[in-house]
């Protein structure tokens, strides 16, 4: 912890994003674009998602252009444990045959736990080395550059990787059931009478649509409460080092619990959506 | 932690990663598990054939071999049986040539010695005759005393 911040100033410091707009007398960064509303990019949110997603794209790529079918490398075992992971809980769950579906599982289960690794980073490392180079580099305050590394703390990432899953759901639910189907089951259930239509879609639209809200909030819930209790941790002076150990450990469970939840889920709400009732 | 435009950013980079990941990532590392399986499933598959196969071979190995002593066993039983006859024959033969040998042999010295007795017979006959002969040729007549001669003769 900075010596030159108040707690709270530290911990609003730590939990605000890096981000950058287009205002009219160019791009800004920060608090200028308080007033820029939508059109606000989390750069620190993109950057660290999609460079994480990158190396995931890319170690998992130059694995398999290397796949070799008889004795695998270690590095290839490793990816293809991975692999029969993700399929397995695939296979069990989803009956249908989709080329997408797991593909997406592995996407969301490995992009999702390294993002969430990132929370293991000692919270103070990122910010400091961006602030440095925020101030040798561009002779910016330091207060005034941001990083929150952990990319599952911006509801922003979550709801997108919800949205996208809700879309899919939509997409299998229209496939498997044609339109007529899929708004028969919108509309005469769980009450199949003319007369209860109104109920019934509330009732269902409630459920349809609280599967995106869940898994977004889940995983932006236990993220960043998590981040927030390594900052509270990191001010307490000298005895934050056991306790940063503690929470450390047992966010080994943590992290991969959240991102096979999101997968499971995924998978689970994609099964649902293109099985006829 | 509004809700902004990062959405949309990380919508799309979403989209691309699950595609990427669909098209590049999947099928290919997929397809390298499955083929191992395969060729793994086939070769304990022939592994296990091989293992009954060298079991009935190892059996019938055995069944032959067993037949084989028993086989070579009954031609050594055989053989002996056969040698013993054989000797026993020969023995026989030989036994039995011998006696033919023994009996012809003693059969000619019989023959010789008959010969021999009718010629000594004779020769005595004749010496005795012409012994006779001398001592009578003054006062006997060869002819008239040869009924005496004979009887002579054949008492010898």
């Amino acid at each position: 912890m900075a010596s030159e911040y108040t707690t709270s100033e530290y911990i609003k410091h730590h939990l605000t994003n890096a981000s950058m707009c287009n205002t009219d007398s160019g791009i800004a960064f920060n608090e200028a674009c308080a007033d820029a509303g939508f059109w606000t990019w989390h750069i620190d949110t993109l950057a660290w998602s999609i460079g994480l997603g990158i190396l995931f794209l890319w170690f998992f790529r130059s694995v398999a252009k290397k796949a070799a079918t008889g004795v695998p490398t270690k590095t290839q075992a490793f990816v293809e444990m991975i692999i029969d992971f993700v399929n397995d809980n695939v296979t069990s769950t989803f009956h249908g045959k989709s080329a997408l579906i797991a593909p997406l599982a592995l996407t969301i289960f490995v992009w999702v736990l390294l993002m969430n690794l990132m929370d293991l980073v000692p919270v103070d490392v990122l910010p400091t080395i961006a602030g440095l180079i925020g101030q040798h580099g561009f002779g910016m305050d330091p207060h005034d550059v941001y990083m929150k590394a952990v990319p599952t703390t911006d509801l922003n990432l979550t709801f997108a990787l919800a949205i996208g899953v809700f879309a899919l759901i939509i997409f299998y639910s229209i496939k498997m059931k044609g339109v007529g189907g899929f708004m028969k089951e919108l509309t005469m259930q769980p009450f199949g009478h003319w007369a209860f239509i109104p109920v019934n879609f509330i009732l269902e639209s409630v459920t349809l649509l609280a599967r995106p809200l869940s898994l977004a909030l889940r995983l932006f819930g236990n993220l960043y409460a998590s981040e927030l209790i390594f900052i509270l941790i990191a001010t307490i002076g000298y005895f934050q080092l056991p306790l940063h150990f503690m929470w450390a450990v047992f966010h080994i469970l943590v992290l991969p619990l959240q991102a096979f939840i999101f997968m499971m889920l995924t998978i689970v709400y994609l099964s649902l959506a293109s099985e006829d009732h | 932690m509004n809700i902004n435009a990062t959405l949309i950013g990380q919508l799309i980079a979403f989209t691309v990663f699950v595609w990427f990941c669909m098209k590049f990532v999947w099928p290919p590392l997929m397809e390298a598990i499955e083929k191992r399986q395969k060729d793994i499933a086939d070769g304990l598959a022939n592994a296990e054939r091989g293992q009954k196969e060298l079991e009935l071979a190892q059996a019938k190995a055995t069944e032959q071999l067993r037949e084989a002593k028993t086989q070579a066993a009954e031609i050594i039983e055989q053989a002996k049986k056969r040698a013993s006859q054989i000797v026993d024959e020969e023995t026989q033969r030989g036994h039995a040539e011998r006696e033919k040998i023994i009996a012809q042999g003693e059969s000619e010295i019989e023959a010789e010695r008959n010969r021999v007795k009718e010629d000594l017979r004779k020769q005595v006959a004749a010496l005795a005759v012409s012994g006779a002969e001398k001592i009578l040729a003054r006062e006997i007549d060869a002819a008239a005393q040869s009924d005496i001669v004979e009887k002579l003769v054949a008492e010898l």
